[in-house]
C-alpha cells in the first residue's frame, strides 16, 4: 500500500459565488486515500467536509470554482477533467451515497430499474441479464425478498431500506472508491448500526476504499481506519483513529472529542474545552441529587392515542417510515389482548409513568415509537384517546387540548422544542418570543418591568441582551436554542418537557445547552421530561429513564442501572447500536447482540 | 427591521432594475386613476364627427374614434374604472378567501371539508365562463362584474391560505404559541396569519392583473360596462370593427393600456416575491 | 388491476363535482333578479305568455321540486329551447361544439409543442439566450389580453401582409364544408381527400388557434421551466449524475417524468382559461362555435342557452380534469396511497 495512493487531494481550494460575493469554502485541503482504506472526514456544519467530497466527483454546481490545488484519482486529474470523462468515472470507478436516501432515489421509478440504469451504463452485461444482476445486488445488501423489492417504489420502503438500495446502486459496478455523505444521518440508531455494519463489511470484502463524511465522531471512531478533522474549510488534523483519540494535537479536535457524549462522560467533561466556565453545580454528576418527594408532580396512567389508519401520518406528524412500519405484516404488532379496533393505529398504547418534583426523567426511543405523541399529550397539545394525566393533583386530561390554553395550569407545563429554528415565529423578535407567555399567562406589568424581567431571563440562559431585538434568522442555532429555553422558563413552570432539544445542534453547542439545562433545573427546581433518541445525552441529564418501543414502555429504571445493565432485549440493542469510542483504547468490541443484529436484513 | 428591510429592498431593486420599472409604471397607473379627468386635454365623452377616425397627430396623440372622441383622453380616464373594478374584486376575494382558507387549513375536519368542497365546485367551472354566467344571471351591471370577478378569484386565495396555514400548522412555533396560552383563534389570527400574509400579497399583485383582464374580457363581449363610458375592454371592442379597414389606433391604445396595467402588476408580483423570498423566484 | 380500480374510483370522485356543477347552474337561473319567467319568456312576451312560461318551467313550485324537475330534464338531455334560434339548446350546442373544440385543441396543441421544449431548454441552460427568451415570452404572454392579440394578428396578417383570409368563420364562403365525420373541418377534409378544402380550413384556423396558443404558452412554459429547475436540483437527479448516467437519460427518465406532474396540473388550469378565452377569440374571428352562440344569447337574454352553455363548458372541463387525474395515476405510483 505504499505505491501511488488511490485518491490524492492536494492543496484543494474551492470558492463559491453567492449573492453576497465570493465565499472561500476550502482553504488548501490535502490528504490521500489508499486502496481499500476507510477514512472518516469529520467536522461540524460548515466545515467544508461535503464540499471536499462532492468536488472529487465534480458534482458541485456552477456557482463553485476550484481556485487552487488538484484532485488526482488513479492517473487522472479530476479537477480539470472534462464532464464526459468524469461521467465515465462516476458510478463505475467512484460511487457516492447520500444523506436522506428516500429523497436521493427517483420517487416514480421502481428501485430495481434504477439499479439497472447504472448497470446498463457502466457494465458490459447484456440486456437480459440486467434484471438478474440488479436483484443480486439487492440480495447482497440483505434486502429480504429481493425479487419482490425490485419492483418497489422508494415510498414503499423504509429509510433504512432506501439506503440499502442506494448502496446496491453504488456498488453495482464494483467501484474502487465509495464516498458516503452522512449516510445514516436521520436514521434511527439501530438502523444506523445495521447500515454502517453492512457498508463496512462490503467495503472490506471488496477491498474498496471508502471516504465517510460524518459529523458524528462516534461513527468515525468505530468504523474508520483514519480520521481527518475539518474546521472552517481547513483540515486541522488527521491520523490513524486510535492515535487521534489517544493524543489529539489540535485544540479543535480536543474540543470536538470532549464535547461528544460518551457512555462515561459527565457534563463537566463535555464543556471542559468549549471555553465556557463550568457552573459549580455541573461538577457533581447529575445522578447525585435523587428526589425524595412523596407526591408525584406528574402521574400518567394508561395513556392511549389512536389514529385512523388512513390519516395517522397526517395527524401525528410522523414520517413515512412510521406509515411503512404500521402497514407491514412483520411489524403489525403481536396478537395480544387489548388490540386496537381494526382500521386504527395505536401510536401510544397504554403508557404509565410518574415524574417526581425536581426529578428529571428521560423518555427514549426511536422514531415512530410514540415518544413525541406522549409528550404532546402531556403538554396538553393533543387529546389522548383514553387514559389519565394527573398534574399537581389535578386530572388535566379532562380539559380538552383546545381549551387548556386558558387553564390556570397552562403555565405549569412548558416545553422546549426540537428544532430551535422551527420553534420561533419568524416574524417575532427574540424579545417578543420570550414575552409572549408572560403576556398571556402571567401579569406582565408595565413596559419597563417586562423589559427587566426578560433581560433577567436572557441573562439566566446566557443570551446577550443586545440580541433580544433580533429576529430568528439573525441568530445562530445555539442562540435560538437559548431563546426557546428562556421562553419555556419565563412563566416558572413546574414541569418542562424537552423534546430532543439538542438534536439539531452541533456537538459543541449541544454540550453547552445541556449544561445550561442541567443548571437551570437545579436552580429553579423544575422537573424535566426529557424526550430523546440519544441514550448518551439522556444519561447526562436524567435520573430515571423510560424506554419506549412501538407505543409502549418496555423498560424503565434509574439511568445508570438501565444503561449499564439493561434487561429488555430492545434496550440492549438500542444501547449497543449507539456508536461510541473509548478515548484511550481500541474502539469497543461489538457485543454478541450487536453481532447478531449485524447479520439481520430488512 | 425597517433598516434591514430597506436595505433588502434597495438590493432587490438594484439587482433587478425591472422591479424599479414596475413600481414606476404602477405610480403612473395610480396617477391616471386618481387624477385622470384633470389631466386629459379633451372631454372623453365629447363627440365631434368632423374629426372622426383621425390617425394619431399632434392634436390627438392617440387619434380619434368613429365619433370623433379623443382616444388618449378616453384611455387615461378609463384607468380609474378598470382599476376600481379589479381592486375591489381582488380585495373582496382576498378578504373572504384568506379567512375561509385559513379556517379550513387550521381547523381541518368538517370546516375544511365544506370549504374545500365549495371551492372545488367553483374551480370545476371554466372561470371566465362562470363569470359570464354570474353576470348574466345577476344582471348586467358593473357591481355584478365586480362580484363575478371576486367569486372566480376566491378559490385561489382560499386554496393558498389553506395550504400556507396547513404547512405551518405543525411548526414548533405554533405549538409554542399554544403553550404560551393562546387560544386556537388567537394562534390563527396573531401568529399564523401574519406569516401567511407575505406570499398572499404576491398572489394579490399577480391576481390584480388577471382581474383586470377578466373584467375587460367581460366588457369586450358586452357585459358590465356599457357605452359610452370609457373602459379599455369596450374601447377595444369598438375599435375591433375598424381593424380590418386599417384604423388600428382605436383598438391599439386601449389594448396597450390594458397590457401595460397587467404587465405592471405581474412585474410587481415578481418583485414582491423577490423581496419576500429570493429562493422562490422562478 | 389495482390501477384500474383506482381509475374507477377517480370517476366516482368526480360525481360530487358533477352534483356541484348542476346545483350551481340550477341556482344561476333562479338567482335572476326580478322575475325569471319574464327572462325566459324573452323581451317581447306579454303577461300571459310569461305566466305560461312560469308554469312550463315549474317556477310556481318550491325550489327542491324545481330542482328535481331540472334533474329529470337534464337526464333526458333537455336543456330547454333557445329563443334566439328557436332550436333546442342541446342541438345548438352539439352542432357548434366541434368548431369550438377544433379551435381550442389546436391552440392547446400548438402551445404544448412550443412550451414544453422551451421550458426544458430554459431550465437546463439557465442564463442562456433560451432562458431569457422564455422569460420574455412568459412575462409578455400573461400580460396580453387575448382579444387584443387576436385583433392585431388580424391587422398584421390580414390587413397589412394579406397572408391570412378574412377573419370570418371556419371556411371561406367559396368552399363547402366537408362531409361530417368528426365535425373538425381539417380532419374531415383530409378524410374526404379534399386537399383544397383542408388548406382553406387550415388557413381560417391558423390565426385564431395561434391567438389561443400565445395565450396558453406563457403559463405552460413558466411551469415547465420552474418545475424542471426544481427537479434538476433535487437529490435524486444528483444521484443519477453521481452514478454517471448520460445527461439525456437523466433528463428523460429522472427529471422530466417528475417535472411532468405539476405541469399536468397547470395544463388543467390552462384548459379552464382556454375555454373562457375561446369565447373572446370566437367573437374576434366570427368563429361559429358555442362561444359565439353564448354571446349572441347573452345579448338577447336567452337564458336557457346561456345556462346550457355554462353547463356544457363545465362538463367539458370536468372531463379533461378526469383525463389529467388518470394520467397522474399512471405516471405517479404514490397517488394510490393518498387516494
Amino acid at each position: 500500500m505504499t505505491s501511488v495512493p488511490l485518491l490524492t487531494i492536494d492543496e484543494l481550494s474551492v470558492a463559491f459565488k453567492t449573492r453576497k460575493g465570493t465565499v472561500q469554502a476550502l482553504h488548501g485541503v490535502s490528504f490521500t486515500l489508499e486502496k481499500g482504506e476507510i477514512i472518516g472526514l469529520v467536522g461540524e456544519s460548515g466545515s467544508g467536509k461535503s464540499v471536499t467530497a462532492y468536488n472529487v466527483l465534480g458534482l458541485l454546481g456552477p456557482a463553485a470554482r476550484v481556485t487552487g490545488g488538484r484532485i488526482g484519482f488513479g492517473g487522472m486529474t479530476m479537477t480539470t477533467a472534462r464532464e464526459s470523462a468524469l461521467r465515465e468515472i462516476r458510478g463505475r470507478e467512484i460511487s457516492m451515497i447520500f444523506q436522506n436516501p428516500r429523497g436521493a432515489l427517483n420517487p416514480i421509478r421502481p428501485v430495481g430499474r434504477q439499479i439497472e440504469d447504472v448497470l446498463r451504463e457502466h457494465s458490459d452485461l447484456p440486456r437480459h441479464k440486467l434484471k438478474g444482476a440488479a436483484i443480486d445486488m439487492l440480495h447482497q445488501v440483505r434486502i429480504n425478498e429481493p425479487e419482490r423489492r425490485y419492483a418497489a417504489y422508494p415510498f414503499e420502503l423504509s429509510g433504512g431500506m432506501c439506503q440499502r438500495v442506494m448502496i446496491a446502486m453504488a456498488l453495482a459496478c464494483e467501484p474502487a472508491l465509495l464516498i458516503a455523505d452522512e449516510p445514516t444521518t436521520g436514521l434511527d440508531v439501530t438502523t444506523q448500526k445495521a447500515i454502517m455494519d453492512l457498508l463496512v463489511e462490503l467495503a472490506r470484502a471488496r477491498h474498496m476504499a471508502t471516504l465517510l463524511i460524518t459529523h458524528d465522531l462516534g461513527i468515525a471512531a468505530q468504523y474508520c481506519d483514519r480520521i481527518m478533522v475539518m474546521e472552517k474549510g481547513r483540515l486541522v488534523e488527521g491520523g490513524a483513529t486510535a492515535d487521534l483519540f489517544r493524543a489529539p494535537r489540535h485544540p479543535y479536535t480536543r474540543k470536538l472529542i470532549a464535547a461528544t457524549p460518551r457512555p462515561d462522560s459527565t457534563l463537566a467533561d463535555l464543556i471542559a474545552s468549549t471555553g465556557t466556565p463550568a457552573r459549580p453545580a455541573a461538577e457533581a454528576p447529575a445522578t447525585a441529587v435523587a428526589p425524595n418527594a412523596v407526591e408525584p408532580l406528574l402521574e400518567v396512567t394508561d395513556l392511549v392515542k389512536e389514529y385512523p389508519l388512513a390519516e395517522k401520518t397526517k395527524a401525528s406528524g410522523l414520517g413515512p417510515l412510521q406509515r411503512w412500519f404500521g402497514r407491514t405484516p412483520q411489524t403489525a404488532g403481536k396478537d395480544e389482548p387489548g388490540q386496537p379496533p381494526a382500521g386504527v393505529f395505536r401510536a401510544v398504547d397504554g403508557v404509565s409513568f410518574t415524574v417526581m418534583p425536581g426529578e428529571s426523567v428521560g423518555l427514549v426511543g426511536e422514531s415512530g415509537c410514540g415518544k413525541s405523541t406522549t409528550s404532546s399529550m402531556v403538554a396538553r397539545l393533543l387529546d389522548p384517546t383514553s387514559g389519565a394525566i394527573r398534574f399537581d393533583g389535578q386530572d388535566i386530561a379532562a380539559v380538552p387540548a383546545g381549551r387548556f390554553a386558558r387553564s390556570p395550569l397552562r403555565a405549569g407545563i412548558q416545553m422546549v422544542f426540537q428544532d430551535p429554528t422551527d420553534s420561533l415565529n419568524p416574524r417575532h423578535t427574540a424579545f417578543a418570543a420570550i414575552a409572549e407567555p408572560i403576556r398571556r399567562l402571567a401579569t406582565p406589568g408595565d413596559g419597563p418591568a417586562l423589559t427587566r424581567r426578560i433581560e433577567a431571563l436572557a441573562d439566566r440562559v446566557g443570551l446577550p441582551r443586545e440580541l433580544l431585538s433580533r429576529f430568528p434568522h439573525q441568530l445562530s442555532g445555539g442562540q435560538k436554542a437559548r431563546v426557546g429555553i428562556a421562553r419555556a422558563i419565563a412563566v416558572d413552570p413546574k414541569l418542562l418537557i424537552l423534546d430532543e432539544p439538542t438534536s439539531a445542534l452541533d456537538v459543541s453547542v449541544q454540550a453547552v445547552v445541556l449544561e445550561l439545562l442541567d443548571g437551570l433545573r437545579r436552580e429553579l427546581g423544575m422537573s424535566y421530561l426529557f424526550v430523546s433518541h440519544d441514550l448518551n445525552v439522556v444519561r447526562l441529564l436524567c435520573h430515571r429513564v423510560l424506554v419506549m418501543h412501538r407505543g409502549r414502555i418496555v423498560e424503565s429504571g434509574p439511568a445508570e442501572r438501565l444503561l449499564t445493565s439493561p434487561d429488555h432485549p430492545y434496550t440492549k440493542a438500542l444501547i449497543d447500536a449507539v456508536p461510541h469510542f473509548v478515548p484511550d483504547g481500541d474502539p469497543a468490541a461489538p457485543t454478541p447482540e450487536a453481532a447478531a443484529l449485524k447479520l439481520a436484513g430488512e | 427591521m425597517t433598516a434591514e428591510a430597506l436595505r433588502h429592498a434597495r438590493y432587490v431593486v438594484t439587482e433587478n432594475p425591472v422591479t424599479l420599472v414596475a413600481f414606476t409604471l404602477f405610480t403612473l397607473l395610480v396617477t391616471a386613476a386618481l387624477f385622470g379627468p384633470l389631466l386629459v386635454p379633451y372631454d372623453p365623452l365629447a363627440t365631434n364627427t368632423l374629426v372622426a377616425l383621425q390617425p394619431p397627430s399632434w392634436d390627438h396623440w392617440f387619434g380619434t374614434d368613429h365619433l370623433g372622441r379623443d382616444v388618449f383622453s378616453r384611455v387615461v380616464v378609463a384607468a380609474r374604472l378598470d382599476l376600481a373594478i379589479a381592486v375591489s374584486a381582488v380585495a373582496l376575494s382576498f378578504v373572504v378567501g384568506s379567512v375561509i382558507g385559513s379556517i379550513a387549513g387550521y381547523y381541518g375536519g368538517w370546516a375544511d371539508r365544506i370549504i374545500s368542497r365549495l371551492v372545488d365546485t367553483v374551480m370545476a367551472f371554466p372561470l371566465f365562463v362562470l363569470a359570464m354566467g354570474i353576470v348574466a344571471a345577476m344582471g348586467n351591471t358593473v357591481e355584478n362584474v365586480v362580484y363575478a370577478t371576486a367569486i372566480i378569484n376566491l378559490p385561489f386565495y382560499a386554496r393558498m391560505a389553506r395550504a400556507e396555514v396547513n404547512v405551518r400548522r405543525n411548526a414548533g412555533w405554533v405549538a409554542a404559541a399554544r403553550l404560551s396560552g393562546n387560544s386556537g383563534a388567537r394562534v390563527l389570527a396573531c401568529h399564523l396569519f401574519p406569516n401567511v400574509l407575505p406570499p398572499m400579497m404576491v398572489q394579490v399583485s399577480l391576481n390584480l392583473g388577471w382581474a383586470i383582464l377578466n373584467a375587460a374580457g367581460l366588457s369586450f363581449i358586452g357585459l358590465g360596462v356599457t357605452p359610452p363610458t370609457p373602459e379599455w375592454g369596450i374601447m377595444v371592442a369598438e375599435g375591433a370593427n375598424y381593424i380590418v379597414s386599417g384604423q388600428w389606433w382605436l383598438a391599439l391604445f386601449p389594448g396597450l393600456a390594458l397590457m401595460l396595467a397587467v404587465f405592471t402588476f405581474n412585474l410587481m408580483g415578481d418583485g414582491l416575491r423577490d423581496l419576500i423570498d429570493p429562493q422562490r423566484r422562478t | 388491476m389495482a390501477r384500474l380500480i383506482m381509475i374507477l374510483r377517480r370517476f366516482g370522485q368526480a360525481l360530487p363535482t358533477l352534483v356541484g356543477i348542476i346545483v350551481v347552474t340550477f341556482l344561476l337561473t333562479r338567482a335572476l333578479p326580478g322575475d325569471p319567467a319574464a327572462y325566459f319568456a324573452g323581451a317581447a312576451a306579454d303577461a300571459e305568455s310569461i305566466e305560461e312560461v312560469r308554469v312550463m318551467l315549474g317556477l310556481d313550485r318550491s325550489l327542491p321540486e324545481q330542482f328535481w324537475i331540472y334533474l329529470g330534464d337534464l337526464a333526458q338531455g333537455d336543456l330547454g329551447m333557445s329563443i334566439s334560434t328557436g332550436q333546442p339548446v342541446l342541438t345548438e350546442i352539439l352542432t357548434r361544439l366541434p368548431a369550438s373544440l377544433e379551435l381550442t385543441l389546436t391552440g392547446l396543441l400548438i402551445a404544448v409543442v412550443i412550451a414544453l421544449p422551451l421550458g426544458i431548454l430554459a431550465a437546463t441552460r439557465p442564463g442562456s439566450w433560451v432562458d431569457h427568451l422564455c422569460r420574455l415570452i412568459v412575462t409578455a404572454g400573461v400580460s396580453l389580453p387575448i382579444f387584443f392579440t387576436g385583433l392585431f394578428l388580424v391587422y398584421i396578417f390580414y390587413y397589412l401582409a394579406g397572408w391570412a383570409p378574412s377573419p370570418l368563420g371556419r371556411l371561406d364562403i367559396f368552399f363547402l364544408p366537408p362531409p361530417h365525420v368528426t365535425g373538425f373541418y381539417t380532419i374531415d377534409a383530409l378524410l374526404a381527400g379534399d386537399v383544397e378544402t383542408f388548406q382553406a380550413a387550415l388557413a381560417q384556423l391558423a390565426l385564431p388557434a395561434l391567438t389561443l396558443a400565445i395565450f396558453a404558452l406563457a403559463p405552460l412554459a413558466r411551469m415547465t421551466r420552474a418545475s424542471m429547475l426544481q427537479v434538476l436540483s433535487s437529490d435524486f437527479v444528483r444521484t443519477a449524475r453521481a452514478n454517471g448516467l448520460p445527461p439525456g437519460q437523466v433528463l428523460s427518465t429522472y427529471a422530466f417524468p417528475n417535472a411532468l406532474l405539476p405541469i399536468l396540473t397547470t395544463l388543467g388550469m390552462v384548459f379552464s382559461f382556454l375555454l373562457g378565452a375561446n369565447v373572446l377569440v370566437e367573437k374576434v374571428f366570427a368563429w361559429p362555435g358555442i362561444g359565439s352562440f353564448a354571446i349572441e344569447a347573452l345579448i338577447v337574454s336567452d337564458y336557457a342557452a346561456v345556462q346550457g352553455f355554462v353547463l356544457a363548458m363545465a362538463l367539458l372541463f370536468v372531463g379533461l380534469n378526469l383525463a389529467i387525474d388518470i394520467a397522474y395515476t399512471v405516471i405517479d405510483p404514490r397517488v394510490s396511497l393518498d387516494a
